[in-house]
């Protein structure tokens, strides 16, 4: 085990990848020269050099499609957008072309590419750069879309995704960034599609993924001191989805709320409450909530971006209202 | 456009019933305005507005028992627009399905046209689109008395239990039974009670009201008369069940108590001859129990001290309540630090805390808090009795009717009167000669009074 940040574990990987099959090439804005706007590729081109390490011109439908082709024959991208959001000038070739060809050729060719991308909002970025639009990619078969919340993750979720066959599109976290944790050294590979308990509990489950994840195992163990066994399930992948983990948890603790930093509305919250009240209706003894950010373009000024996104606040005072609406007593 | 919901007024307080709408539908409301009467565990408490606005709706009938959060009524602009578009202080928009449930089902049909269901709100979308608060999707229609409202989960463990769900309280929002309140049923008798809550698949009971002992429950008959548990029987019922899985044990001590009385003569004689000024009392003998024992009490603090599970409490203040009795039930008003106040001071407030107790209009803090029980059946002509614990408190005290008796003293047959006075104690806190050892200086206080000045 070492201790290294969210960005360190991302380098790292990249850098084994690289180094291990040489199919593996990076590709984006930015990423060479400049070592990437956040520095997940710093030192990566000094190492590897221009063939496999390829700056490109501002123009992501161009280089995802480029990418797109090389998987088609044979190589490994894995692109990067400089944010979530610069995905909609792309989203043709994400959708139409990544997601379908394996499908629409009868088989015959596979695009294992991997398009990695922070979202999320927190840091001023204001409406346009702040958005966490990853449940539209969520929404379409012939995608895989992960979402590491610790370091841990980030290197076995990374390194799953560039070895899987088909596109995968693996969602970072701008405020997860700096967050550090222990990352197993050598070989660490997860399942794509499995999510896992971060937290055992008997009360009450959190399901979570990315940045929410930690806001909710934060809440979960102050609630511990006051007697409330909150279950943190952190989803890790958005598709496929861990349906039977999620229900298996609240099958146990019959109470559930969700935690997203996304637009409640269509959201994988409303995801959740359906899987949730389809595996596990008979053990709920409460509604399904959900805790999510303010249906609005988020503010750029910071007390307004504050109150707008899901806090920790914002969960308990939710988990508290389902607990008190089943007369929950210690 | 606000909802009001049932606010928690008190540590212990799971429910409330709502008692008394103090304002109706369309009467315009200001922030600290009195909206209604609540009736918690063991007091009356008023519903205070939280903003100015008018009572656009009222979702409950009086009389109906309200979980912790759940909706009671809703103030707005008076435009009387949708139910519940959840705008609250915090941006951040959550949906409690509970608020969409516009009205609570009422429990039978003749409660179903006292609670007037109200329009749902089918497109808040429309109105609010741009605030992030349309988190409260359209409301499902108004529940008429229809089918019994419960959590799956709770329907679940029902049939489990062959329980019927139409004799199940809910307790839940809106009246929903979840499953504390099919556990509780189970527990009192229901169908494969006892013990079966506890069978495998069932998630662990530990939801489960203390009051679920599997002590035998009376089925009621043709003839019989059902009174209906308030809120106060009901706590009443379940602490003193918690009570009596405590280890007690009992010790009488006769208490001499005529310099008591002759004591409790010479200072109503010295009050009333201060008439005029405010408010002269007459002090009781409880009142003078109350001085006596706070003053040994604080010489025993191994007494004035409550069970804590994994500790013993010895409590810094002596508080000491004094059981007074409803039409209804049972209140025990607790006099604060009774061992630093004047015995007119302990006078003038057990009258008032006993007036107030009476009729269910004390605040929390002034039935909470206890460290030493009086209970006094003298007035009664009760010779001699024994009390129950209250817990957590480690003590309680029964004072029985003073009585004239030829006692021995120096050889000689004399008349005196004799208080029988006995102290059940919890075992697990305090054993038979530290008790002892109490009611023995409680004894000698009593029997020479004046030594309390001291």
């Amino acid at each position: 085990m070492t201790v290294m940040t969210y960005r360190q574990a991302l380098n790292e990987t990249l850098r084994a990848e690289l180094a291990r099959d040489p199919s593996v090439i990076l590709i984006g804005e930015e990423i060479g020269v400049f070592e990437g706007s956040y520095k997940i590729t710093a030192g990566l081109l000094a190492e590897f050099g221009p063939e496999r390490v390829r700056d490109t011109p501002i123009a992501e439908e161009g280089f995802v499609g480029a990418a797109v082709g090389a998987a088609m024959l044979g190589m490994r991208p894995v692109v990067e957008l400089m944010t979530l959001n610069f995905s909609l000038i792309a989203i043709d070739q994400i959708v139409n072309h990544a997601a379908k060809i394996y499908a629409m050729f009868g088989g015959q060719c596979p695009v294992p590419m991997v398009i990695r991308t922070p979202g999320g909002g927190g840091q001023q970025l204001a409406a346009t750069h702040s958005q966490n639009l990853e449940v539209w990619y969520a929404h379409v078969p012939g995608l895989k879309v992960v979402a590491p919340s610790t370091p841990a993750d980030a290197k076995a979720l990374m390194t799953a995704a560039i070895r899987d066959d088909d596109p995968v599109f693996v969602l970072e976290n701008l405020s997860l960034y700096n967050t550090k944790g222990e990352v197993p050294d050598g070989e660490h590979v997860a399942e794509i599609g499995k999510a896992a308990v971060v937290k055992q509990g008997t009360d009450l489950t959190v399901v979570a993924y990315s940045r929410a994840t930690v806001i909710a195992l934060d809440v979960a163990r102050q609630l511990e001191d006051q007697g409330i066994s909150v279950e943190v399930v952190d989803l890790r992948s958005l598709r496929p989805l861990d349906r039977e983990t999620v229900c298996a948890s609240v099958r146990k603790t019959s109470r559930a709320v969700v935690l997203e930093d996304d637009w409640l509305t269509y959201g994988i919250g409303a995801e959740l409450a359906a899987t949730i009240q389809e595996g596990a209706f008979d053990y709920l003894d409460a509604p399904v909530r959900r805790v999510a950010a303010a249906e609005v373009p988020l503010p750029y000024a910071k007390p307004l971006e504050r109150v707008a996104l899901p806090d920790a606040a914002a969960l308990t005072k939710v988990i508290h209202e389902v607990l008190d609406a089943t007369r929950f007593s210690r | 456009m606000s909802d009001v919901l049932m606010p928690r007024l008190s540590d212990t307080m799971e429910e409330g019933v709502l008692s008394l709408w103090l304002k109706h539908e369309g009467d315009a409301v200001r922030k600290g305005d009195a909206l209604a009467e609540i009736e918690t565990d063991k007091a009356t408490m008023e519903l205070e507005a939280y903003e100015d606005g008018v009572l656009e709706q009222v979702l409950v009938a009086e009389g109906t028992t309200v979980a912790i959060g759940g909706r009671l009524a809703v103030i707005g602009d008076g435009s009387g627009g949708s139910g519940s578009d959840g705008t609250g202080s915090a941006a951040t928009p959550t949906v409690d399905p509970a608020q969409t449930e516009a009205t609570p089902a009422p429990t039978s049909a003749e409660t179903a046209s006292t609670t007037a269901p109200s329009s749902p709100p089918t497109d808040v979308a429309s109105a609010r689109s741009a605030t992030g608060q349309t988190s409260a999707p359209a409301a499902a229609p108004a529940a008429s008395a229809g089918p019994v409202r419960t959590s799956p989960l709770a329907r679940r463990i029902a049939k489990e239990h062959g329980l019927d769900l139409n004799q199940v309280t809910g307790t839940g929002p809106g009246g929903r039974i979840v499953r504390a309140d099919v556990e509780a049923a189970v527990a009192a008798g229901g169908p494969g009670a006892p013990g079966a809550a506890q069978r495998a698949g069932t998630p662990a009971s530990t939801t489960a009201p203390s009051t679920t002992v599997a002590a035998p429950v009376a089925k009621p008959q043709q003839d019989d008369e059902v009174v209906p548990l308030n809120a106060v029987r009901r706590i009443t019922a379940e602490r003193l069940t918690q009570s009596a899985a405590a280890p007690q044990f009992y010790l009488t001590a006769l208490v001499e108590a005529d310099r008591l009385l002759a004591l409790r003569s010479e200072v109503n004689a010295g009050l009333a001859a201060r008439a005029g000024e405010d408010a002269p009392v007459k002090v009781s003998v409880t009142d003078l129990l109350v001085r006596v024992c706070a003053l040994v009490l604080r010489q025993h603090p191994e007494v004035n001290a409550s069970w804590g599970g994994d500790a013993i409490l010895r409590h810094r203040h002596v508080n000491v309540g004094v059981a007074v009795a409803m039409d209804d039930g049972l209140i025990v008003p607790v006099v604060h630090d009774a061992d630093t106040l004047p015995l007119a001071d302990i006078a003038t407030r057990t009258r008032d805390l006993a007036e107030r107790g009476r009729t269910g209009r004390l605040k929390p803090d002034e039935f909470s808090g206890g460290t030493f029980t009086i209970s006094n059946l003298g007035m009664y002509g009760i010779d001699h009795f024994t009390a129950v614990v209250n817990p957590p408190e480690a003590a309680i005290l029964a004072v029985g009717a003073g009585t004239q008796e030829a006692v021995v003293r120096d050889g000689q047959v004399v008349v005196r009167t004799i208080i029988k006075m006995t102290l059940t104690s919890d075992h697990r806190v305090l054993d038979g000669a530290t008790a002892a050892a109490f009611l023995r200086d409680l004894k000698a206080a009593l029997e020479s009074p004046l030594s309390v000045l001291l």
